[in-house]
């Protein structure tokens, strides 16, 4: 398959993607996620197959790659979301600070308070939106003063000034992207390590997407980010690593979502080594 | 007007023309029909039945007043009242609330959040299905059965009592509960359940927080439905003793008044339906009414608290 395509695609120039320059990579980041042959299965049904890559502290991954390709799998096996679903199993590890994240003495309750998430579809809880960033420290106990840390939550995720006046108001109320906003100001409160993304901006226009990419940028000096997205332009402009994945699909039919390649955002979007890469950044293929 | 023609031919009439379409849609029209008229029967059924049962229980009620409300049975027609039928009745839903109630709600919370979807909940909740469908006189069997003829329980409920009464009733209502619950906690959106959980909540403080808030005035409309039911049931009450014709229970305390014979409004209405009815006719309308009231007034408190609940934020 991959001699197929590299056969049939000329090489193509890329400049047409605009490619963010922040800082230049370190590869002396610490890795938070070491993510070692991690296979997702549904029942029988193989998801993901044999991923590896690691994710580095204060940087923005992205995970790009075709609908069903398993990028949303793999980046609900980072907090064990997956474990709400009762088919779900996984193959291989995930190492989190070293520590095997699918251990069976690892309680997924404690994952998830040190790698929150936003999800695809803005999902405030539908209460007001003081008690949508409050819920998540008081169930972990926070002592402090509570007033200062909803505050200090909204203004990182940048919300305060929109709803500082109304924050018994409900969550449902804002727009779209305030909704957004608001469940990043709520993944902040409980202080987590990462924050993982699932399509954020899926759901919202333009302007909107934009102010939560500058967020992103703002957010990734103090957290670790992992992002899906279908946007390509929006990991160029985002992110530090890109991971690409693709659709295997065997004889028999069955889907399986495998990572192509996995580098430096700016070399995976003008120099990337696989011809796979190189058709989907260019937009002649996915 | 500057109509557009193209090869000669007037492209507004040939627009016109196809716009108006159908102007005789005699099937659909015909259909609209059928439906209202399905709804009027079923509309005037109700009034008639309601117009029926108001003249013939309406002078009663308006001749003796609360006189007939607070008497208890009697073999004479002018002395005859439903007091110890309310009682009864209120009792039986007292016992449906804390029984039924805490019961049906938890064990549909325990299916819907909790047990894995194997084929041994599925069958579970297809049985839960089969008995809210199971004719209310079998529970009558039930109930003798289990509280009246099964002595080291009998020895508790005291053999044909309201005691009895009221578990058997919160047995037949009980399947409906779990059902009524289920539906309104599958109603709530999957989003909010990982919301909870992507900010490290367990499973409880989910439940506890936003599954059941969410959930909270579906349940409402179910127990209120189960209330009504539990009210209007008469025929296992027959079957399990409640006392027709006459009853007296003297000047037993609280308890023993739960443990000895009772009986309920539903079963007073049959009773002086059956008794002559050219006396007792009119009781039998006038305690129908009463029914009728007391089952508007649940309704009505319970539409009123679930509107407050379901402030949606």
């Amino acid at each position: 398959m991959e001699s197929e395509l590299s056969q049939t695609i000329e090489p193509v120039s890329v400049t047409h993607i605009e490619v963010a320059h922040h800082e230049p990579v370190s590869t002396g980041r610490p890795v938070i996620f070491d993510v070692q042959e991690l296979s997702v299965y549904y029942d029988d049904f193989r998801a993901v197959r044999d991923v590896t890559l690691a994710v580095r502290q204060n940087e923005i991954t992205a995970l790009i790659g075709p609908s069903g390709c398993g990028k949303t799998t793999m980046l609900r096996c980072f907090n064990r979301m997956n474990d709400l679903i009762d088919t779900a199993r996984v193959e291989g590890r995930i190492l989190y600070h070293g520590v095997d994240l699918y251990d069976h003495q690892v309680d997924p309750v404690e994952v998830r308070r040190r790698i929150g998430m936003v999800f695809q579809k803005p999902n405030p809880f539908p209460k007001s939106i003081y008690d949508n960033v409050s819920f998540g420290p008081r169930i972990a106990g926070f002592k402090g003063n509570m007033d200062d840390l909803v505050e200090q939550s909204l203004r990182k995720a940048a919300l305060w000034d929109e709803v500082k006046s109304k924050l018994k108001e409900s969550g449902m109320a804002l727009s779209g992207g305030q909704q957004q906003r608001l469940c990043i100001a709520r993944a902040i409160a409980v202080s987590p390590d990462v924050i993982l993304m699932d399509e954020p901006c899926s759901s919202l226009d333009p302007i909107a997407t934009l102010r939560i990419e500058e967020l992103m940028r703002e957010l990734v000096s103090e957290y670790t980010i992992v992002i899906v997205t279908h946007n390509m332009q929006q990991a160029a402009r985002v992110s530090d690593r890109t991971a690409f994945f693709t659709v295997d699909v065997r004889e028999d039919g069955q889907r399986t979502g495998t990572l192509v390649e996995f580098d430096a955002t700016e070399r995976m979007f003008t120099n990337p080594s696989d011809g796979r890469t190189e058709a989907y950044v260019t937009g002649r293929f996915g | 007007m500057n109509a557009t023609r193209l090869g000669g031919v007037d492209t507004a009439a040939v627009v016109r023309s196809t716009l108006r379409g159908r102007s005789h849609d005699v099937g659909g029209r015909a259909f609209e029909g059928l439906l209202l008229l399905a709804l009027l029967v079923a509309m005037a059924v109700l009034v008639v039945l309601l117009v029926d049962i108001t003249r013939q229980g309406a002078p009663l009620l308006l001749e003796r007043g609360t006189d007939f409300l607070t008497s208890k049975t009697s073999s004479l027609p002018q002395r005859a009242g439903i007091a110890q039928g309310i009682r009864g009745s209120v009792t039986i839903v007292a016992f449906v609330i804390l029984i039924a109630f805490p019961i049906g709600i938890g064990a549909a919370i325990y299916l819907e959040e909790y047990a894995r979807d194997t084929w041994f909940t599925r069958v579970i909740n297809a049985n839960i299905r089969n008995l809210a469908g199971i004719p209310s006189i079998v529970y009558g069997l039930l109930g003798i059965a289990l509280f009246v003829k099964f002595a080291p329980v009998a020895g508790f409920t005291g053999g044909r009592s309201v005691v009895t009464a009221g578990l058997t009733i919160s047995l037949l209502v009980l399947p409906i509960v779990v059902i009524t619950s289920a539906e309104a906690l599958r109603a709530v959106p999957s989003s909010i359940r990982e919301a909870g959980f992507g900010v490290g909540a367990t499973r409880w403080e989910v439940i506890r927080s936003h599954v059941f808030p969410y959930a909270a005035p579906g349940i409402l409309t179910g127990t209120v439905l189960t209330v009504a039911r539990a009210f209007g049931e008469a025929a296992p009450l027959v079957m399990i003793g409640a006392a027709t014709g006459f009853l007296s229970t003297g000047s037993a305390g609280f308890v023993e008044q739960l443990r000895g014979p009772y009986t309920a409004l539903p079963v007073q209405v049959f009773d002086f339906s059956t008794a002559n009815l050219r006396a007792f006719g009119q009781h039998s309308a006038a305690a129908s009414l009463v029914l009728l009231a007391i089952l508007l007034l649940v309704n009505g408190a319970a539409i009123f608290l679930r509107n407050r609940y379901e402030r949606k934020w």
